[in-house]
């Protein structure tokens, strides 16, 4: 019953929920910049013009594989706010991140497409750490089931301080931050246009962002599995600890510019190989 | 049954030497392939009958022995004669010491006799891998070959001589997993290698040539491991039986085993040959690389594999299959060619595989024989397709396959169900790769896991930039006319539905099929699929097809206008021109991206083979040396 509650609170607060974060971040980010920034509620203004826009397209399956997009993340999300197995979850995100591939490339814009080479570059950059996430979990709570990882007595993260280091730093990919903001980003760029994004106008691009704010929801949860044990405050404290994080992710944002395609791709295999490979290694010998 | 399943095919490819008229070939090719199948499945239903349990037969075999002895006497003479021809001096001495060793055991040792065949699940399972995805391979190539012969006038017509390989190959897949005598599994062995040899050879142009020695050379070193593993069985232990190979677990005698199978799984350092073995025409390598050949390594692997659990041998099986699986995928990065790729990523998977047997506990037996029937099925999906590109376009570079989906749909839709089979969600790699990665982490091998990790993710950049260049929307510069044959089709689209078909059937294929053979194996079998990983198939198999299916509908009623789109200069309208700052019309060209200076073959390939070498000899000294483990 419990389960089934998490599961809609995710299905229907998720997006609106990503875009009140949205909304803060872009506050945020202006202040760092001391501008003062748009309101709170700019992305559901943002989504609502953009759904008001007359239906364009480059062709008749964009609309389609975001839509796959959209649904095949919401799948993902529900799983991991079911308590299902975590692992399968990565492996329905990645799934979910091909479809957007997908609708970048069958366009045959050369925007677009560069994009779309980007984030499998991107893919190819993070893939690693989240399966060797799953991993450490499995070592430290004996059970890829989300539903056993939240029913520990301990907090995951004392036994994979490393791994956390290593998905804060691969976050920055999802959440689509600079420095590894290449292939689309939230502000309006330069030498790739908007990347991925490029081609997808009114309500196919409100679509994708609908999706990403799913993503976000979905990754701040995975955060948030660290931190979580069998008593009630570790909740209150994970929610806390997540708000910092996403701070820190913005605060980076703003300081740091974007990387060349190489610095990301090594920077995360790197990372992910010397705090992930590490902190396994470690939790092999001692479990 | 059993001398059926050998003999038919064995005559048909005798046959073919003497049916010179293409359409009546053709017709005996169907047949063929059909009386295959149906013999095989008569055998099968015979056996459940019976009450599936295991067979051992033919305890005394004298005249049987004596022309085994004749036919590997045979194979020696025509592999000297051949590289004398060609001036090759290291096929001879391989030839020879092992041909000599493998006689001299037989004829001086003392073994106690035993059953010769074997029948039980995994035997029957690579009897149904080779049956039907052999036969509709051998269906494939009667379309195939005509056209082939249109585009290289060049090469001369030895149609007859092929379709005689392909059959002999068949034959003697069946009589190597059929066996349970080392001798007798070693006979088959070498005619496989020398089969595929002649192969590789087909088109006899200098480089068909020498990779093809290349591939003899490498196959014959891990004949002459099976041939120390022969020799040492009978002179130590006095028993010539695989199972006994499995009880007594002599290290040695395992590591010359191990040794066949990394060559003709085509493992890290020997690798090389199958790369080389694409000069073929493409039936060859959808043949080497699915149904037989490197199937024949893995399962000599997987039959082994209980005793390979956690001691020396099993260490460096995974170690080396493992780093091969990694190495493998990251070269395939690199490679536009799209029979390359496909010819890394079989190396890349078949290293998983590897691996699994090397740990050799059961969950791990379990998805490398998951992998192997996965694998099998959309390696020949995908071989025939791209053969039947390649004769469509004149060119399988992946680059001109841009837009695919517009100018040839169906092939189009056919490598697309292929590539998905091999990694995407509800396909059964990735269960298995799951698995995997779930009992390596019970192995408490970090190593393994690291690899497994970085691995998928280099897998998964390659597969998805070739997806995404099927299904570009861009108008062709000319209009293509599909030439592929209707028997092309025939075999592609049951490829097709066999993928589907195990997609959706995974549950009863993991019950019926893939359990008992791991309680052949172990002696127990524990359900490695629970029932919540089956509740998440089913959901991820609602994700794959009806989330695509239903946005179909969905996004269909919506009205929308279709726009050119933006190009940086001015489009001139058909999304295929712009007009540059000279004002003057360029031609669009899109690119995949193949970072060829980071995971290029010069920069990975030396050093991974040096690696996998290093692995190898410090194995077998440790082994040889006696260390315990």
């Amino acid at each position: 019953m419990v389960k089934i509650v998490f599961v809609l609170a995710y299905l229907i607060l998720a997006p609106f929920l990503g875009a009140l974060l949205d909304g803060v971040d872009r506050i945020i980010s202006a202040r760092m910049q001391r501008r003062k920034g748009p309101s709170l509620l700019q992305p559901f203004y943002d989504l609502g013009k953009l759904f008001s826009k007359e239906m364009i397209a480059v062709n008749n399956v964009q609309l389609l594989l975001n839509l796959s997009y959209l649904v095949i993340l919401m799948i993902a999300g529900c799983m991991l706010f079911y308590g299902a197995d975590l692992l399968m979850v990565l492996f329905i995100l990645s799934t979910a991140d091909m479809f957007l591939i997908m609708a970048a490339s069958s366009d045959s814009s050369p925007y677009a497409n560069m994009g779309a080479s980007r984030e499998m570059l991107q893919m190819m950059a993070y893939e690693p750490l989240t399966l060797l996430i799953a991993v450490g979990f499995y070592l430290t709570t004996g059970s890829f089931q989300v539903s056993d990882i939240i029913r520990a007595d301990t907090s995951a993260v004392l036994w994979m301080p490393g791994l956390l280091v290593g998905f804060m730093f691969t976050a920055a990919i999802k959440f689509r931050k600079s420095p590894f903001d290449l292939s689309t980003s939230h502000h309006a760029h330069q030498e790739m246009v908007k990347g991925l994004t490029t081609e997808m106008s009114g309500t196919t691009l409100a679509i994708m962002n609908i999706a990403e704010y799913y993503e976000m929801i979905l990754l701040l949860g995975i955060f948030c599995l660290f931190f979580i044990n069998s008593t009630w405050w570790s909740w209150i404290a994970a929610i806390l600890i997540c708000a910092v994080i996403f701070f820190m992710e913005t605060l980076w944002d703003n300081i740091s510019a974007r990387v060349k395609w190489k610095t990301l791709l090594y920077s995360c295999w790197v990372v992910t190989l010397v705090a992930g490979g590490v902190n396994i290694l470690i939790l092999m010998l001692d479990k | 049954m059993i001398p059926w399943l050998i003999g038919i095919p064995a005559v048909l490819a005798v046959l073919f030497q003497f049916i010179r008229n293409e359409k009546a070939r053709g017709y005996i090719v169907y047949a063929g392939a059909g009386i295959i199948m149906l013999t095989t499945v008569i055998f099968i239903v015979n056996w459940i009958d019976g009450g599936a349990r295991t067979w051992m037969l033919y305890p005394e075999t004298e005249l049987i022995d004596h022309l085994m002895v004749a036919g590997d006497l045979f194979l020696m003479c025509l592999i000297i004669y051949l590289s004398v021809k060609y001036g090759k001096v290291l096929p001879i001495i391989l030839s020879v010491v092992q041909t000599v060793l493998v006689l001299y055991t037989e004829f001086t040792a003392d073994v106690k006799e035993g059953p010769h065949m074997l029948v039980d699940w995994l035997t029957i399972l690579m009897c149904i891998i080779i049956a039907f995805i052999g036969g509709f391979i051998c269906i494939y190539t009667v379309g195939y070959m005509k056209g082939y012969h249109n585009h290289h006038k060049e090469v001369k017509d030895r149609q007859p001589f092929f379709f005689s390989m392909l059959f002999l190959f068949l034959a003697a897949m069946f009589g190597l997993v059929l066996s349970q005598n080392l001798v007798w599994i070693y006979f088959f062995w070498e005619i496989t290698s020398v089969i595929s040899f002649l192969m590789i050879g087909y088109t006899r142009s200098e480089e068909a040539v020498n990779n093809s020695f290349c591939a003899l050379w490498m196959n014959l070193l891990g004949g002459l491991g099976f041939a120390a593993a022969i020799a040492l069985m009978a002179q130590l232990h006095g028993t010539l039986q695989l199972l006994e190979v499995v009880n007594i677990g002599a290290l040695l005698p395992l590591m010359c085993l191990s040794l066949a199978g990394l060559t003709k799984s085509a493992q890290l350092p020997f690798s090389t040959w199958l790369l080389g073995a694409m000069v073929a025409p493409t039936p060859s390598s959808a043949l080497l690389h699915s149904a037989t050949m490197v199937k024949a390594g893995v399962y000599l692997l997987i039959r082994i594999s209980p005793a390979l659990e956690g001691n020396l041998v099993g260490i460096i099986v995974s170690s080396i299959g493992g780093l091969t699986f990694i190495m493998a995928s990251m070269m395939a990065i690199a490679q536009n060619d799209a029979k390359k790729v496909l010819a890394f990523s079989t190396i890349s998977n078949l290293g998983l595989i590897v691996a699994c047997s090397g740990i050799g506990v059961e969950e791990t037996v379990w998805a490398a024989v998951f992998l192997m029937i996965f694998h099998a099925v959309s390696k020949s999906m995908l071989f025939q397709s791209v053969g039947a590109t390649e004769n469509t376009l004149g060119s399988r570079d992946i680059e001109n396959m841009h837009g695919l989906i517009i100018t040839v749909p169906k092939l189009a839709y056919i490598m697309g169900i292929g590539i998905a089979g091999m990694y995407l969600a509800p396909f059964g790699m990735l269960i298995s790769k799951w698995v995997a990665l779930k009992s390596f982490v019970d192995s408490g091998n970090v190593v393994l896991v690291l690899f497994i990790a970085y691995g998928s993710a280099t897998t998964m950049f390659y597969w998805t930039k070739w997806l995404a260049k099927l299904l570009c929307f861009h108008i062709p510069r000319q209009t293509v006319k599909d030439v592929t044959h209707k028997d092309e089709y025939v075999s592609m689209f049951f490829h097709a539905a066999v993928m589907l078909l195990l997609c959706l059937l995974l549950p009863m294929v993991a019950v019926w099929m893939v359990n008992p053979i791991i309680k052949d194996l172990f002696g127990n079998s524990t359900d490695v699929l629970s029932m919540s990983v089956l509740t998440t198939m089913a959901i991820m198999l609602v994700s794959i097809f009806i989330v695509p299916v239903a946005m179909f509908f969905i996004s269909r009623r919506s009205h929308r206008e279709i726009v050119p789109i933006y190009m940086n200069g001015i489009n001139n309208g058909d999304n295929r021109f712009f007009m540059n700052s000279y004002g003057k019309n360029e031609h669009l060209y899109l690119s995949n991206w193949y970072l060829r200076f980071e995971f290029g073959r010069r920069h990975l390939r030396i050093p991974s083979i040096i690696m996998a070498a290093a692995v190898l000899v410090v194995g077998f000294c440790l082994v040889i040396g006696g260390v315990s483990w």
